[in-house]
């Protein structure tokens, strides 16, 4: 087995016992970015000297036994929304594009003292905006099973990059299901916290009361690994949490007897692509089979979620991003009459199409006159759609169902009618505005080749009963391929 | 019913979000805006009088930390970022 498949958590091992090491691994991966990343172009930039700079120090660090972490001298790659000193930050935005923070993003520091290698900056819809990463100012990420068909988004250059093997796992920021989303296109694991349990701080703010870093990795082991290294408590981010129970990989038991989990009708109605449903209710099936406990139920308000994200979000967002005003950092129009042209020819320059799109919305939906009518109507809906989950969460212990309607469109099919694209965000955009944990895991594939993903949500704070039932599937999943090859062999 | 974003509200929001958009693109965001929000009113189908607006899943309250200084002094990498600087400042245009 080439170097580049292994799981990060086999690879910290193998750098541990001394069979590799941290600047191997990176200089394979690095090789293995130059041979595959001109198709897929699933990085904004590449910092080959300074992985291998880091490399060598970590390698140091581990050799000296200062390093003894399951992420010690493993590369990953970033979604281009997370601030790193010294390193370009583009948002995959042109308003950004020479931007270079000044400092790093808490959830970064905490990879990097546990000895994380950064490879570079994945592309990702421009400031998170959108399911497909099409909206990138830095051209599109092709999907690694179909280069004619889209990784997802926003969170689409890292959901690529580890199913490429281009990275051995990598960060994806979540508002309305870009971490899931992605995840579940490109056929890897990826999760979406508790709101709070990851802090936000250096992460360049979309929708800030719906944002959440996670991981995006090539199996639920990596996942619960890199949970447990992001998790932290951070005085800088004024919603971080105080959590004692992020020891994530003590969830990666084969065992879900008992365990309640209710399917929504609502999630498997019109819409919804038969083959995606078959796979999803298959594993559910799998579940079932491994004792848990698997009944169909009323979500109730589901079709609500999508008007009520979208109000909130672009609402946020229109506030968020007034900062990018061409005076501190990142692009300035050439010419212009005064300040206030100045302004409105940076920014419209500077941001694309679905970006200007939302920030309208936003600034609308904020303006007086309307702020009842839309924004505080749609604050006052979430809190129903909260109620609806709690009351779902007093029957079981997790809901079950698919991440997306469908598997992963072709390539420029969807930015052409907006809310279509919206629509898509379905099954996963509530679970921000209630603020639950969510995981999307691989659950077969279409006839077409392209990977099916299987979520499964929890209430707050539930992520181990989530990993615990995503890791039993997995390994059931496992076996039983081991089982066909044997028998085949 | 139809949202119906007169070119009034478009200028407007236009000034508020600090855009300028060309003719046709005024009449794109127009309509865009408009489907949006005809799709946002689905929301009035439900009764919400007696529904608290939730902004945070948790209770968030104000975090007070003491006034110090942890960061160091990056005057000049920050201005790096800056379009125009001069003499250790953000360099903006005459604004009167």
């Amino acid at each position: 087995m080439s170097i580049t498949e292994m799981t990060a958590a086999s690879l910290a091992v193998a750098i541990r016992e001394g069979k590799t090491t941290a600047v191997e691994a990176a200089e394979a991966m690095l090789a293995r970015i130059e041979e595959k990343d001109k198709e897929l172009n699933c990085y904004v930039t590449v910092d080959k000297e300074g992985a291998l700079r880091q490399a060598a120090k970590v390698q140091e660090k581990i050799e000296k036994g200062e390093l003894t972490g399951p992420l010690a001298g493993v590369p990953v790659a970033l979604k281009d929304n997370l601030c790193t000193a010294g390193l370009l930050t583009t948002c995959a935005s042109r308003i950004l594009y020479n931007f270079v923070p000044t400092y790093t993003a808490e959830a970064v520091i905490n990879l990097q003292k546990a000895g994380a290698v950064i490879l570079g900056k994945t592309n990702m819809d421009e400031f998170a905006m959108g399911s497909t990463t099409e909206t990138s100012a830095y051209g599109v990420t092709r999907n690694p099973h179909n280069t004619d068909h889209v990784p997802g988004g926003s969170s689409g250059g890292s959901a690529a990059a580890v199913a490429a093997g281009e990275c051995f796992y990598a960060l994806g920021s979540d508002t309305g299901g870009s971490i899931r989303q992605p995840a579940s296109y490109c056929g890897v694991v990826g999760m979406k916290p508790t709101y709070g349990t990851v802090s936000r701080y250096g992460l360049v703010a979309y929708g800030s009361s719906l944002d959440q870093i996670g991981p995006l990795t090539k199996d639920v082991r990596d996942c619960a690994v890199v949970l447990e290294t992001l998790a932290s408590h951070d005085d800088k981010d004024s919603t971080s949490l105080v959590r004692e129970d992020t020891d994530f990989t003590s969830a990666l038991v084969e065992d879900v007897k008992g365990l309640r989990i209710g399917i929504p009708n609502d999630y498997l109605g019109e819409g919804l692509d038969e083959e995606v449903k078959a796979a999803v209710l298959k594993a559910a099936g799998v579940l079932e089979e491994k004792g848990a406990a698997v009944e169909r139920f009323d979500l109730s308000l589901v079709e609500y979620a999508i008007p009520a994200y979208y109000t909130i979000a672009a609402a946020e967002a229109s506030s968020n991003l007034e900062r990018f005003d061409g005076i501190k950092y990142g692009y300035r129009t050439k010419e212009y009459a005064g300040l206030h042209n100045m302004y409105k020819k940076s920014r419209s320059e500077g941001f694309g199409e679905e970006v200007k799109r939302r920030i309208m919305l936003g600034s609308f939906v904020l303006s007086s006159g309307y702020y009842d009518a839309y924004y505080l109507k749609a604050l006052r809906v979430k809190a129903l759609i909260k109620k609806a989950f709690d009351e779902a969460f007093a029957k079981y212990d997790m809901i079950l169902g698919p991440v997306a309607p469908t598997t992963a469109p072709k390539l420029g099919e969807s930015l052409a009618d907006p809310l279509k694209m919206y629509l898509g965000d379905i099954y996963t955009i509530a679970v921000n505005l209630a603020g639950l944990p969510g995981i999307s895991v691989p659950c077969g594939q279409d006839s077409k080749g392209l990977p099916i993903g299987m979520q499964l949500i929890g209430d707050c704070f539930q992520e181990k009963k989530l990993l615990r039932a995503a890791y039993t599937y997995e390994q059931y999943e496992k076996n039983s391929r081991n089982a066909d090859i044997h028998r085949m062999g | 019913m139809a949202n119906i974003i007169s070119d009034e509200t478009i200028e407007y929001v236009g000034i508020l979000a600090k855009l300028e958009l060309s003719g046709q693109q005024k009449e794109q965001a127009k309509k865009d805006m408009g489907r949006m929000l005809d799709y946002i009113d689905k929301l009035s189908e439900l009764d919400t009088a007696d529904v608290e607006p939730m902004s945070h899943v948790f209770p968030v309250q104000n975090v007070f930390r003491e006034d110090v200084v942890t960061n160091g002094d990056t005057r000049e990498q920050l201005l790096a970022n800056a379009p125009e600087e001069k003499d250790g400042m953000f360099m903006v245009p005459k604004t009167f």
